[in-house]
């Protein structure tokens, strides 16, 4: 793992710059501190933070940008005969990405040696059959225009590394001297170490931006991508979902609309599970329970939110999904086919909102100021006519607010719907039945075999794209008025 | 506005509305009212005056079992309204309530229009036969509480968006919507500015025809103009209870005399 | 106040209304509908409860069997001769297991029971027992000639059958196991040479093959499991501290301080899959970095857990009172020295009952994980050495468990319950350190 001891190379030669830095510092000084600017310690800081910060900044960059480059400059080796359409060129592409990685691996291994791996001239057949020897996954028979973009590849990326590594160490290097050159005794060390740290403080804020916006970037440009495959109208609208299992595009179905039902019916069944309980609890804990009483349920209450998803999904398919087909099924009342149902992960996941509920409603109760149940309180109101009456009503919007962030996490939620919905694409109205969800498919279609060029694969994320909108819309919504709500109340 | 003399009134022994007997309050470990008792009497004002944190608010709200809301509340001693132990086990706070209402040191009009504000006590009590009925009880009560002028073309408008006087104004309709027998008012004028403040207390002088009103203020001014009765709380202790004219002018407790003349308060 | 004047008309005075004591029926209504509020109060926390009780009950009956196992125990001595023999011959395997099968007859015997039984019996009960026999006294020839106890595991059907999962009367005759077998096992209940022991392998072992649920172990996933959580510890606690001491402390009111504020309140409430779309985009698509790594697993989880990590931290730097921030300035401190001497050392146990609540997060997190690769099937040995255990493909707890519960034999339902145990157990003891942190350091201001 060369990146691995790079990083700690470059943080030995901060520590290094440190003790030099503040030692120079002293020099200058005559050994009295009173003579510096600044506390020593900044002064080696000072020396620190350039020999670490600017080479760190260049490894990032230079990570994020060879790939881009060395994929640029293999896909020229490839012929047009190779790679027709984009999505073909993607597959030729993992492809050389594969030979070289397979290259490495068995050059590493002793299992060739390296002028072999580097002969361009090299017999494809030969190559192919001693890659498979050494145990390397490869796909098919190796081309010549393969092997010598494989070879390219590998070429490139050996020298990129290489590059990266001696132009880190020299940005360190400088970066030491230049600190260590400006640490005389009158230098402001603290004023330009304070700067520092605090561009790496918004620097560290900024990450927050940086995953929205690589998030809507991956979603975008694989939707764009999915688009051209398959027609977006199809998509949309769509009555079928039906994707083929050859994994390589043609007859697939791919139609939203049977996915969105099941999503919204599931959420739908959560919700009339979680809304009323979770409503209803947090209007006896805040109003009527003892503070005893309050101190055990609460936090119990909130155990059921501290649970993964996964141990929910199970509840779903081995003791929830039985238990319902033991009454509903055929030996029941006949309404229920299998275990996985629009009702099993319905319940479920409503028991997993419970406390997603109460907890925020609870908050919003108690932001109704006192003087609101006072006043009803002193015409007589009885408690319950004061809660229904004038509580909820007061605090309506933050109510809202709470289903509308429940609803969304319905949506959103994975693991409860993969193990207990089923995965049948379906629009029906039948709640026993087994439906799919959204989230269902998107771990579905990009956990098979599918290759990643293929539309089967690139829909799961038109169908992220859509959750995103979906959820982010819902969150959105909700925050505004849940904010509004606090407002009219500070 | 600001003499302390109080009003030429008839005074005439009426009966009596509240019986209070050696009542005790304690909050927690605090003993907050100690061994209090009081008469208070029909189609009177009676006024509980006295410095900050005496037990006057607390003592007010005895009256009508809202110290029931707050756990950490004990209350001791004998209550009676007409003959009748209001903290005896068989009563429900709730019809309580229903007879002793109460106005509130702050404006709380509730998040709604301003008819259903007033029609609140009426409806939960069952006042009303039909919506006309209903209808005639609002505007009485409006009326009643000298704001039906200024808000009868906007009955539907939100009951907070009113100014600090009318929202108090609305409250005092809204607690007389219910036909209450008693009305107690916990300083009804201490958000609100001099004309509001006249104008809440001329209400409470109209309102001691029908009703038996007490009111705690820290205003001696008010109790003077207003009241009947007063009250002059220490300490959690009742330490005078008279005429309002025998309290201000010739006070027995030279304790009452320092609070009244400025020197403890 | 002219319309103040006239009284309402005494007519509308509630009838029955001149006694406390007596309830007219409007009352005994309200106070009905006022029970029956409280009622429905009281029954919603009551379900809340029953379905956590539901929950915790349904885990821990359904898990405890994944956590014994069964072994047949035999005494077994071979000689050096034997060996040589057994060595020579052609089906080497197929001798040891012929060994072991008199062993077995002749203890049966000793004990006075039937000991008619074939080798496809003990097949169906014990796996390869030639295999097992024979690489033993490879390893170990100083052995040879002593009596060795081998305690050989049976397959999961049978750990059914005496757990009572595999019930007589339902068992249908497979190649796995047939009626006649569990004849076979109850005579080897009676002479005491099966018996049920704590299962070491299952804490320690990795995934098995899809038709080999008794020898499948969750160990493998709880290593993945620990370097993704090293990797998330190591990123999101200083990134999050930074970020929030910048909002907190430093941000100016403008636009670019509310986009990232918008942003993290909106990351925090994005779905998880979400973020797997993310990590497989960017991370394995864009930076081909390797897939099923518990590297990459903890970069997705880093990014998931931040805003929630952020959220957390501001909340306790701003329970630091400013007179703190006064002071230090007071005294001729920098802002910066003001926080970092002062403000974030007193806001420290909060911080790190916000991370560890954080990590307990991450570590139950199972979508994300999918889309990255990181399935439990890929969890079948441990890595090669510390920097491996980065890069080297693993799983996760949440994956392995969905692994097992995704697959058709029932036998694997008891490992994913089992699985559970440990998950919950790992997010219990972080729960309670953090609880404990909290109680031990919160400050009162």
């Amino acid at each position: 793992m060369p990146i691995f001891w790079l990083i700690l190379i470059v943080l030995a030669i901060a520590v290094v710059g440190y003790i030099l830095g503040r030692a120079r510092a002293m020099r200058d000084a005559g050994g009295d501190i009173r003579k510096l600017h600044s506390l020593p310690s900044y002064y080696g800081a000072n020396v620190a933070l350039k020999a670490a910060v600017p080479a760190f900044l260049l490894m990032i960059v230079w990570l994020l940008v060879q790939p881009i480059y060395v994929t640029s400059a293999v896909s020229g080796l490839i012929p047009d005969g190779e790679g027709t359409s984009r999505a073909e060129h993607g597959l030729v592409m993992a492809e050389v990405r594969r030979t070289a990685d397979g290259l490495k691996n068995a050059v590493a291994g002793g299992a060739m040696s390296e002028t072999v791996a580097r002969d361009p001239n090299a017999d494809p057949d030969e190559v192919t059959q001693r890659l498979k020897d050494a145990g390397q996954i490869i796909t098919s028979q190796i081309t010549t225009p393969v092997l010598n973009a494989a070879q390219r590849y590998r070429d490139l990326n050996a020298t990129g590394g290489l590059l990266m590594t001696a132009g880190v160490l020299i940005l360190s290097v400088i970066g030491m001297l230049w600190g260590i050159r400006e640490n005389r005794a009158d230098f402001r060390a603290r004023n330009v170490v304070e700067r520092g740290v605090r561009a790496l403080l918004i620097g560290a804020a900024s990450i927050a931006i940086l995953t929205t916006v690589g998030i809507v970037l991956s979603l975008v440009f694989n939707t764009i991508e999915f688009f051209r495959l398959y027609p977006a109208a199809d998509f949309f609208f769509g009555l079928n979902w039906a994707p083929s299992f050859s994994g390589r595009g043609g007859s697939s179905e791919l139609g939203v609309v049977p996915l969105l039902w099941g999503t919204f019916y599931i959420s739908l069944v959560a919700l009339l599970v979680a809304v009323p309980i979770g409503l209803f609890a947090a209007i006896y804990l805040s109003e009527y329970a003892s503070p005893r009483m309050r101190a055990i349920a609460k936090p119990m209450l909130e155990v059921l939110a501290g649970i993964p998803t996964i141990v929910y999904g199970l509840f779903a398919l081995l003791t929830v999904g039985p238990l319902l087909l033991s009454v509903f099924g055929k030996d029941g009342l006949g309404w229920m086919q299998a275990g996985t149902a629009v009702m099993t992960a319905g319940l479920v996941m409503g028991i997993m909102l419970i406390p997603f509920v109460s907890s925020l409603s609870d908050d919003i109760i108690n932001a109704v100021p006192q003087a609101m149940r006072d006043g009803s309180y002193g015409l007589g109101a009885t408690q319950s006519e004061t809660i229904k009456q004038v509580v909820l009503p007061a605090a309506l919007p933050g109510i809202v607010g709470a289903i509308l962030l429940a609803a969304s996490r319905a949506i959103g939620e994975t693991m409860i719907v993969v193990l207990g919905a089923g995965a049948a694409a379906r629009l029906s109205l039948n709640p026993f039945e087994a439906m799919t969800t959204v989230t269902a498919k998107i771990v579905s279609q990009l956990t098979g075999d599918a290759d990643f060029a293929s539309p089967e694969a690139l829909v799961a994320f038109a169908l992220g794209m859509t959750l995103f909108v979906l959820t982010l819309g819902l969150n959105v919504l909700a925050l505004y008025i849940v904010r509004k709500y606090r407002e009219q109340y500070e | 506005m600001n003499d302390m003399r109080p009003a030429e009134r008839a005074v005439t022994t009426k009966d009596i509305k509240f019986e209070c007997r050696n009542c005790d309050v304690y909050y927690g470990d605090t003993h907050a009212i100690k061994d209090v008792s009081v008469d208070v009497e029909d189609k009177t004002v009676t006024a509980f005056i006295g410095p900050s944190g005496c037990g006057k608010s607390t003592f007010l709200r005895c009256l009508n079992r809202m110290n029931d809301t707050i756990d950490i509340a004990r209350v001791e001693g004998t209550y009676l309204l007409d003959g009748e132990d209001i903290y005896d086990k068989r009563v429900d706070p709730v019809q309580l309530r229903a007879k002793v209402g109460m106005v509130f040191q702050k404006p709380n009009p509730f998040p709604k229009s301003i008819y259903d504000n007033v029609a609140y006590g009426p409806r939960i009590h069952g006042l009303a036969k039909n919506k006309s009925q209903l209808d005639e009880i609002v505007e009485k009560s409006l009326r009643r509480a000298a704001i039906w002028e200024e808000v009868k073309d906007r009955l539907a408008a939100p009951g907070t968006g009113l100014s600090g006087g009318q929202q108090q104004r609305l409250c005092i309709a809204r607690a007389v919507a219910t036909e209450p027998e008693v009305l107690l008012m916990d300083e009804p004028c201490s958000a609100l500015d001099p004309i509001a403040t006249s104008q809440v207390e001329e209400l409470i002088d109209e309102l001691r025809e029908n009703y038996s009103v007490v009111i705690v203020t820290h205003s001696m001014q008010q109790a003077a103009r207003v009241s009947q009765k007063t009250a002059f709380f220490h300490l959690g202790s009742l330490v005078e209870f008279g005429q309002t004219g025998q309290i201000f002018t010739n006070p027995k407790d030279p304790r009452t005399e320092s609070y009244i003349t400025g020197r403890i308060g | 106040m002219t319309d103040a004047t006239a009284p309402l008309p005494s007519s509308s005075h509630r009838a029955g209304s001149s006694s406390l004591m007596e309830y007219d029926a409007g009352t005994r209504r309200r106070n009905n509908a006022e029970r029956r509020f409280r009622a429905y109060g009281l029954a919603a926390v009551a379900f809340g409860m029953f379905f956590l009780a539901v929950l915790a009950v349904s885990i821990i009956r359904s898990g405890t069997p994944a956590f014994t196992r069964t072994v047949v125990q035999v005494d077994f001595a071979m000689t050096q001769q034997q060996f040589d023999e057994a060595e020579k011959s052609l089906l080497k395997t197929k001798v040891y297991s012929g060994l072991f099968i008199s062993a077995l007859t002749a203890e049966l015997q000793e004990r006075g029971l039937d000991s008619t039984f074939d080798e496809a019996a003990i097949e169906r009960l014990l796996g390869k027992v030639g295999g097992t026999i024979r690489e033993y006294y490879k390893a170990n020839p100083a052995k040879l000639g002593e009596p060795v106890s081998f305690s050989l595991a049976t397959s999961s059907r049978v750990d059914g059958y005496l757990n009572g999962r595999v019930k007589r009367d339902t068992l249908q005759d497979s190649r796995f196991l047939m009626a006649s077998d569990l004849d076979l096992v109850d005579r080897l209940e009676e002479a005491g040479i099966i018996h049920a022991e704590f299962n070491w392998p299952f804490l320690t072992g990795g995934d098995s093959g899809v038709d080999n649920p008794g020898g499948a172990g969750i160990g493998v996933s709880v290593v993945g499991s620990f370097f993704m959580m090293l990797v998330v510890l190591v990123l999101s606690l200083p990134i999050g501290v930074a970020a929030s001491i910048y909002l907190e402390e430093f941000a100016p009111q403008n636009w670019f301080t509310d986009l990232i504020e918008i942003n993290i309140s909106n990351l925090a409430a994005v779905p998880s899959i979400v973020f797997g779309i993310l990590g497989l985009a960017v991370f394995i698509q864009f930076m081909h970095l390797p897939q099923s790594a518990p590297l990459v697993g903890g970069l997705v989880l880093t990014l998931m857990t931040l805003p929630t990590i952020i959220i957390s931290t501001r909340a306790s730097l701003k329970s630091v009172p400013p007179s703190i921030r006064d002071a230090a300035l007071g005294v001729g401190a920098s802002k910066m020295q003001a926080v970092f001497h002062h403000v974030l050392p007193l806001a420290m146990p909060g911080i790190l009952t916000g991370t560890i609540i954080g990590l307990a997060q991450a570590l139950g997190e199972t979508a994300p994980l999918l889309l990255i690769g990181m399935v439990g099937f890929v969890a079948r040995g441990y890595p090669g050495g510390f920097l491996e255990g980065f890069v080297e493909p693993n799983s996760a707890m949440p994956a392995q468990i969905y692994t097992w519960a995704a697959r058709a034999d029932a036998a694997f339902y008891d490992k994913a319950w089992g699985g559970i145990i440990v998950l919950l157990l790992f997010l219990l003891t972080m729960n309670i350190v953090a609880i404990i942190l909290r109680r031990r350091f919160e400050r009162r201001w």
